[in-house]
């Protein structure tokens, strides 16, 4: 059952041993220690786990290890850093942009997503390529601010 | 002044805990570790207390350490709810930091030689005349704090404060935003093994027939536990023990259990049950006169689910007889209390130990899962066990938001004016905490081979109240009669959610007015404000109403605008909501504008942060969302049958913070569900000229109520 396996993750080759059906989320929390990407629902429908598979945000809970194999995975831990944070992740800071956060991970991405292919989005565009992920808290609107904020500090003046 | 002696009443939870060395410490290396023993559950709780610390001690934000709090080390400070957090734990926190403060002022002074009125303090460092200075951490070995508090050291008043007020930056964002661990779900123990329950879709079914063998063959099996009806798994990884649960549940026979209402017929099956009645409040007018008309109407609320965007989580360990838990619960000795009560152990052998979970509005499964835990890691040989629900478990085992039906009737005068208001009720009890009785309120202790009876909620007394949260109205009327009638049945398992009876009782109150205004010709806020005399209630009733701008405003079709007031508790924060909705069939809630009075405010930020999260989480319930069900089981078990508003239906939120400075501060978390329904469904009247009584305002409900008017 279980192949070794080449994963590409935040930049760098990682060899794991799983099952090729295994969810990506499980192989990224508990094999590889990257435990940015959260667990919500197992069934694609909240975003809490979501990744960038090339560039793309997918649920890595609904994700099969094997459809991950030769493609770039970016988890929110390879967005950025303290010392060099993503954009997104500063507007975040700046704009206190969460209550409990368990969402965030999943929301960064999404919007990571969306300001890689529309560096200038309308409210609208963000709110749309949020869609996907829930938050409970209702920290929507904070959230919209900051990758607006994001958006906007990042564009060439 | 007078020189007797009086026993001095200690602020907060500072009466239960008085030692100052419950409350803080200074560390070497110049940190200030503090134990609160509320919990954060994703209100910023603790950057409030970091604030306060800050203020009270001197010390710059970054020395302040902030430790989990557990059974064994941090004050009893019950259950972190009810907006309450501020208040109990808050308030002990800053006395007890004024009075460690003065204690080394003190000490500081004898070292220096100088008065102790002479000294100042700049993080953490004491400055006396011609350049003297100590420190708080120079003088730990002359100053003890496991003294008790006196009550006698007065904190800084509220001018000379310098963060309060202000917004300190989350102290838990940082971890957030870069994806470092900081969950309960993040913690690994070593040697840790996975679990998982299996439960049956009909609660209180009984187990027939369970064939094992799959799942022990299976890899990384590690062991199963049966007791009784509590059916669990152990593996090696989180994978193997989902794959072992799903070969359990496909092989597993259950019968039985306890059969659901209807949920066609709710309201009706409300009014049909046995039932505790209790005539909560009850005025009457000298000269009340006698009524020309009477105006009734029902209005009512489904179940609610926390929904919760993780699935509960909690890890478990048992050494030497004793058991240790990591839990998201909002009350550490509540759990702690029930788990020794199953285990039959001294409270002593259970240790309790708090990890942040998401966010939490209530009585969820975070303490279901902590027993979970701790029963499958009695068969791990002294090895720890994680255990994650799934998130069907969350959204259809977690306890509930209680269903609730409100009958509201007035007898009115010639000109319409109220002489008499008569508020009903019938609604399950709102609270099955555990930690309240001799009877755990876990739900594993009623599924046991020796089980425990099933705990049917009862109501928190007023002022607070439960069921009855918030339904003396805020208005002044003649006469007024106010009467719960309490479910003494429970087949759908409910406890507390964020605000209680407050959400379905402001709901109905304030959509009562609204209909009375409206039968008058009246405008809603002159209405409102006709009835009213709390000054308070009518700054943030009128400030809400000014800033929506509703004079100004132009009317286009198919928008509506409507308004809605409450004192959360008749004695929290005061908010008061106005919201422009649009639509015909599915109503979109395009601007909420809230003003709020929360007495002083520590952290504006935080609070504006709060209210934001209420409103529109309270937008969800008042448009989207009904617990579902069959006659056996619960239905809406996936955010596809129980959907919750999206990022392209949130409205614009607007929050206005009436200053109070010298009023006492209480909690904002929950003081705008109820008047955000009533302002939506205001606002649909307004738009539709539908009333819409039956929560959430969908498509079909809004239809259902045009067939009826
Ligand atoms: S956990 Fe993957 S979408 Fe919910
Ligand atoms: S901030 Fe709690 S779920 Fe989004």
């Amino acid at each position: 059952m279980a192949e070794r396996f080449e994963l590409r993750i935040n930049g760098t080759e990682q060899a794991v041993e799983a099952d090729p059906a295994s969810p990506l989320l499980g192989v990224l929390r508990e094999t590889l220690g990257l435990t940015g990407s959260r667990f919500g629902c197992g069934a694609g429908l909240c975003g809490a786990c979501f990744v960038l598979l090339d560039g793309h945000p997918v649920p890595s809970c609904d994700t099969p290890l094997w459809a991950a194999v030769g493609k770039e995975v970016t988890t929110v831990e390879g967005l950025g850093t303290p010392e060099n944070p993503h954009p997104l992740q500063q507007a975040f800071i700046d704009e206190q942009a969460m209550q409990c956060g368990y969402c965030v991970s999943g929301i960064l991405i999404s919007a990571a997503a969306l300001l890689e292919h529309n560096a200038d989005p309308s409210e609208a565009d963000v709110r749309e390529a949020l869609d996907r992920n829930l938050c409970r808290c209702g920290s929507h609107n904070r959230m919209v601010r900051a990758v607006l904020r994001a958006a906007r500090e990042t564009r060439p003046a | 002044m007078s020189a007797t002696t009086k026993a001095v009443t200690l602020p907060g939870s500072l009466a239960a805990n008085p030692l100052l060395a419950q409350w803080l410490r200074f560390e070497p290396g110049g940190a200030v570790e503090v134990s609160p023993g509320k919990v954060e559950i994703g209100q910023g709780i603790l950057t409030v207390l970091t604030q306060i610390v800050v203020d009270e001690l001197d010390v710059a934000p970054a020395r302040v350490r902030l430790k989990a709090a557990s059974t064994a080390a941090s004050p009893n400070e019950g259950v972190t709810s009810g907006s309450l957090s501020v208040q109990h734990c808050g308030i002990a926190l800053r006395h007890a930091c004024a009075e460690a403060r003065a204690l080394f002022l003190t000490a500081a002074a004898d070292k220096l030689g100088v008065a102790a009125d002479a000294l100042t303090i700049e993080d953490g460092i004491i400055v006396g005349p011609d350049n003297a200075r100590t420190s708080y951490w120079e003088l730990t070995d002359q100053v003890s704090l496991d003294v008790p508090a006196t009550g006698e050291v007065m904190p800084k008043p509220t001018s000379t404060r310098r963060h309060t007020g202000n917004s300190l930056a989350r102290v838990d964002i940082p971890d957030k935003v870069f994806g470092r661990p900081r969950y309960i779900h993040d913690l690994k123990l070593p040697q840790m093994l996975h679990g998982r329950v299996l439960r049956p879709q009909a609660r209180a079914a009984s187990l027939v027939a369970l064939d094992e063998e799959a799942a022990r063959a299976s890899p990384g099996f590690a062991a199963i536990v049966r007791d009784g009806n509590f059916v669990g798994v152990l593996a090696e990884t989180e994978e193997a023990v989902e794959r072992c649960l799903a070969l359990l549940r496909s092989r597993a026979e259950w019968r039985g259990g306890e059969e659901l209402p209807d949920e066609a017929t709710l309201t009706d099956w409300l009014k049909s049950q046995p039932v505790e009645s209790k005539t909560v409040d009850s005025r009457r007018a000298p000269s009340a006169g006698s009524p020309a008309s009477r105006v009734n109407r029902r209005y009512s609320r489904p179940f609610l689910a926390h929904g919760s965007i993780a699935p509960s989580c909690a890890l478990a360990q048992w050494a030497n007889g004793g058991v240790h838990v990591w839990t998201h619960s909002q009350g550490i000795y509540n759990l702690r209390t029930d788990l020794a009560t199953v285990f039959k152990l001294p409270p002593e052998e259970v240790v309790v130990e708090h990890a942040e979970g998401a966010g939490c509005y209530g009585h969820n499964g975070a303490d279901d899962v902590a027993l979970d835990a701790a029963l499958l890691a009695r068969a791990a040989d002294g090895r720890p066990v994680r255990v994650q629900w799934t998130r069907e478990d969350e959204l259809a085992r977690a306890p509930f938001g209680a269903a609730m039906a409100v009958e509201i009737e007035a007898e009115l005068d010639e000109e319409g004016e109220v002489l008499r208001w008569r508020h009903e009720l019938w609604s399950n009890g709102h609270t099955a905490r555990p930690g309240r009785g001799s009877t755990p309120a876990l739900l594993a202790a009623s599924e046991l081979a020796e089980p425990f009876p099933r705990v049917v909620s009862t109501d928190p007394p007023l002022p607070a109240g439960g069921s009855h949260r918030n339904a003396i109205p805020i208005y002044d009327f003649p006469a007024q009669d106010i009467v719960s009638h309490r479910l003494l049945v429970m087949p759908v398992r409910v406890s507390a959610l964020r605000s209680l009876g407050a959400f379905a009782n402001v709901f109905a109150i304030e959509s009562f007015m609204d209909e009375l205004a409206a039968e008058r010709g009246e405008d809603p806020v002159a209405f409102r404000l006709r009835h009213l005399r709390d000054p308070r209630a009518r700054a943030v009733l009128e400030a809400a109403a000014a800033r929506a701008g509703r004079d100004s405003r132009r009317r286009d079709e198919g928008t509506g605008y409507g308004v809605a007031l409450a004192r959360y508790k008749n004695m929290g924060a005061y908010c008061a909501v106005a919201a422009e909705v649009e639509g015909e069939e599915d109503i979109h809630v395009r601007r909420l504008v809230l003003a709020v009075d929360v007495g002083e405010v520590i952290n504006p930020d935080g609070v504006k942060n709060q209210i934001e999260g209420g409103a529109i989480q309270a937008t969800s319930w008042t448009l989207k969302e009904a617990v579902r069900f069959d006659r056996t089981r619960i239905t809406s078990d996936n955010w596809e049958n129980y959907p919750i508003l999206k990022f392209s239906e949130v409205p614009a939120v607007e929050v206005e913070i009436v200053p109070r400075p010298e009023a006492p501060p209480v909690g904002a978390g929950e003081a705008a569900q109820g008047p955000v329904a009533g302002a939506i469904a205001n606002a649909v009247f307004d738009a539709l000229g539908v009333r819409v009584r039956h929560l959430p305002i969908t498509r079909d409900n809004i239809i259902a109520a045009m067939e009826l008017s």
